[in-house]
């Protein structure tokens, strides 16, 4: 019998953060029920708080890197920049969300405990070496998400986005379970090290069948949760359905934490079969980018733009996941810090205008906003700039390690694609703006109310950001090479 | 000899079971049927000795969750429900796939798998020890799964406070 069960101080270190963000969550619960109502402004300083408190942390937690708790998380690089990440995104997300909270009238209270608790799921994700504990994270993480989703439970957008996206997500965890227990069933271990060990010194050819399947159900599971062709159908209606600053922080957050879950199983536990998953990887990122960017070019909303955008781009990062090289990770981590701080800024200028009620989605009703709103405008126009990927932003950078990266792993008709693939994308990013700037401004115009500082903050400060990896990317780079290194 | 015939007893029970539950126009019978399919689940868990499986099915399942679903059923208006367009529709599309399945899986297990070894393996080597199933499975979660244990009350507490939160009477 085991004498004790109590963990060291040591792996309660390593735990940290998800331990603070739980109790910051449970105690901003406890606070919403007794606090007067006029205080509970107070609850949002108590989120960011905590949030920076876990930000912290994270940070050090690394100063002692390792496995916890019988090797289910390992605090190695990798988990540290993506713990760091969604902690971030969640920041920045809490910060954009209060004023639209309170022009929808909407009680805050549950939400920031929504958000704490979806970025403890996600920081679970980033840091889990085992296949139970990356499951539990991820539906810790989407629970919150579908609940944030439907917000606003009087407007019947915000229900449909959240029971399709419950039904839908429910239905590809399923597979992501199956999956699970069929590499459970093969390998007799749900550690990630001890199933590559298993792959790599068994003959593969002789089960390659059941092998495949299980990888099979495993990355639908995961292709979902990350909006991959072909099971990229529940983001637009999702999006565009939800309020715009859940939106902004389901195609951030819970999107990075995927792709590093992602990452992390394909690359560790299935790296002895990668020549095998390695195709199926490849055409998934090509339909994405294709899917994405041809349905962006219709669209009239603008949620439903930047869902399409967010599904293009999360096939940029599948042609990083198919060289599932080194080279590959690090350009991928690259690649979602920045399009979260681009598309995080892009929300913000959205979750303003939108109006009260979300009137104003339609592209048509951002005319006119150069003249009206010049610094809303001159942001977004960084933002959208970002998307396409124009040097001097961090989208540009992004876009040239992925593709670096896929040509360094011979993936080279998968590069020229994707190449051609950007240069559509930029006509639907450059209508945007020509309507902005060029177009005479509407009858909307007076509806949209002044941009509260919170919100400014996030705008500026990603702008700034964003221009700032964008002329120094050796700056993002160096971390991401750095802490691209998976324990195993 | 028994234990194969138990096994075809408890297989028809699900099967059976399963196949009335969705095809039954009340809903209180489908919920029955759904029980005894529960039934017969927990019957093959007991044939595999899974007792904690066997014990944990009876009481959550068939004792928890179809109760509350039998209350859900009586609480909406059932003669309303029974004459709604059911939607099964699509039963001779559903029962191609079926059929296409089931022989996909004979196939396969009449071609035999070397995978499937490996599986068997595993159980084998799960049998070992003399302590009792639930005792294993005791020490495994409050020894090497703690943390798992542990961190599924915190999706149960974000589960809890979505479903209230969304399901709560409207204030204004």
């Amino acid at each position: 019998m085991p004498a004790s069960f109590m963990p060291s101080a040591q792996e309660m270190m390593r735990f940290l953060p998800e331990t603070l963000l739980t109790l910051a969550g449970v105690f901003l619960m406890v606070l919403e029920a007794i606090m007067a109502p006029e205080n509970k402004g107070r609850l949002k300083a108590f989120a960011l708080f905590a949030l920076a408190a876990a930000l912290a942390a994270a940070v050090i937690a690394y100063n002692d890197p390792g496995p916890a708790f019988n090797r289910l998380l390992i605090i190695d690089g990798f988990a540290t920049f993506f713990r760091v990440l969604v902690i971030g995104v969640a920041i920045l997300a809490v910060l954009g969300s209060s004023q639209y909270l309170a022009r929808e009238g909407a009680n805050p209270g549950e939400y920031w405990a929504l958000v704490l608790f979806s970025v403890v799921g996600q920081s679970l994700m980033v840091t889990s070496n085992e296949l139970i504990m990356i499951f539990i994270g991820l539906e810790i993480s989407s629970i919150a998400s579908y609940v944030l989703a439907g917000y606003l439970r009087d407007d019947a957008r915000n229900s449909e986005s959240a029971l399709k996206y419950f039904l839908l997500g429910s239905f590809a965890t399923g597979f992501l379970l199956y999956g699970v227990a069929w590499i459970y069933g093969l390998t007799g271990t749900t550690d990630l090290s001890q199933i590559r060990a298993d792959l790599a010194n068994r003959d593969i050819s002789n089960s390659m069948m059941m092998i495949g399947a299980a990888c099979a159900l495993m990355f639908v599971g995961f292709a979902f949760k990350v909006s991959a062709a072909p099971f990229q159908v529940w983001a637009p209606d999702v999006y565009q359905g939800a309020p715009s600053p859940v939106a902004a922080f389901l195609s951030s957050g819970p999107k990075a934490a995927a792709f590093a879950m992602f990452l992390r199983v394909f690359v560790t536990a299935f790296e002895p079969v990668a020549d095998r998953w390695e195709p199926i990887v490849w055409a998934s990122a090509l339909v994405t980018m294709i899917v994405g960017n041809f349905a962006a070019l219709r669209q009239t909303n603008v949620k439903r733009l930047m869902a399409y955008s967010s599904i293009a781009h999360a096939g940029y990062v599948m042609v990083a996941v198919a060289t599932h090289s080194k080279l590959g990770i690090e350009a991928a981590m690259f690649y979602l810090a920045a399009y979260a701080l681009t598309n995080l800024g892009a929300f913000a200028v959205i979750t303003c205008l939108v109006g009260k009620g979300e009137r104003f989605v339609e592209i048509k009703d951002l005319a006119g906003l150069g003249a009206r709103q010049p610094l809303s405008a001159a942001m977004l126009t960084i933002f959208l700039l970002s998307l396409i990927g124009v040097p001097l932003t961090g989208g540009f950078f992004g876009k040239f390690y992925i593709f670096k990266a896929a040509l360094d792993a011979r993936l080279i008709w998968l590069t020229v694609l994707g190449l051609l693939n950007s240069a559509v994308a930029a006509y639907y990013y450059l209508r945007i703006l020509v309507v902005m700037y060029m177009e005479e401004p509407g009858d909307t115009v007076e509806n949209t109310q002044e941009m509260g500082g919170a919100l400014k903050f996030v705008l500026v400060g990603s702008a700034v950001a964003t221009l700032v990896i964008g002329t120094f990317p050796s700056l993002l780079l160096d971390v991401a090479s750095r802490y691209a290194v998976l324990g195993r | 000899m028994i234990d194969t015939a138990l096994f075809y007893v408890f297989a028809l029970m699900t099967l059976g079971g399963g196949i009335l539950c969705i095809t039954r126009r009340n809903a209180v019978h489908a919920a029955i049927w759904l029980i005894a399919s529960l039934m017969g689940v927990a019957g093959l868990f007991l044939l595999q000795r899974a007792e904690f499986l066997f014990a944990v099915q009876i009481v959550l399942y068939i004792g928890g969750i179809m109760v509350l679903f039998l209350f859900v059923i009586m609480l909406i208006n059932l003669d309303t429900a029974a004459a709604e367009r059911q939607y099964s529709g699509q039963w001779k599309l559903a029962l191609g796939a079926v059929v296409l399945a089931g022989g996909e899986i004979a196939w396969v297990m009449a071609r035999g798998l070397p995978g499937l070894g490996a599986a068997a393996a595993v159980q084998d080597g799960g049998e070992g020890g003399s302590d009792g199933n639930v005792e294993r499975l005791a020490d495994l979660l409050f020894s090497e799964y703690l943390l798992p244990f542990e961190i599924v009350s915190i999706l149960l507490l974000a589960a809890i406070v979505g479903s209230v939160f969304l399901a709560r009477r409207r204030t204004s």
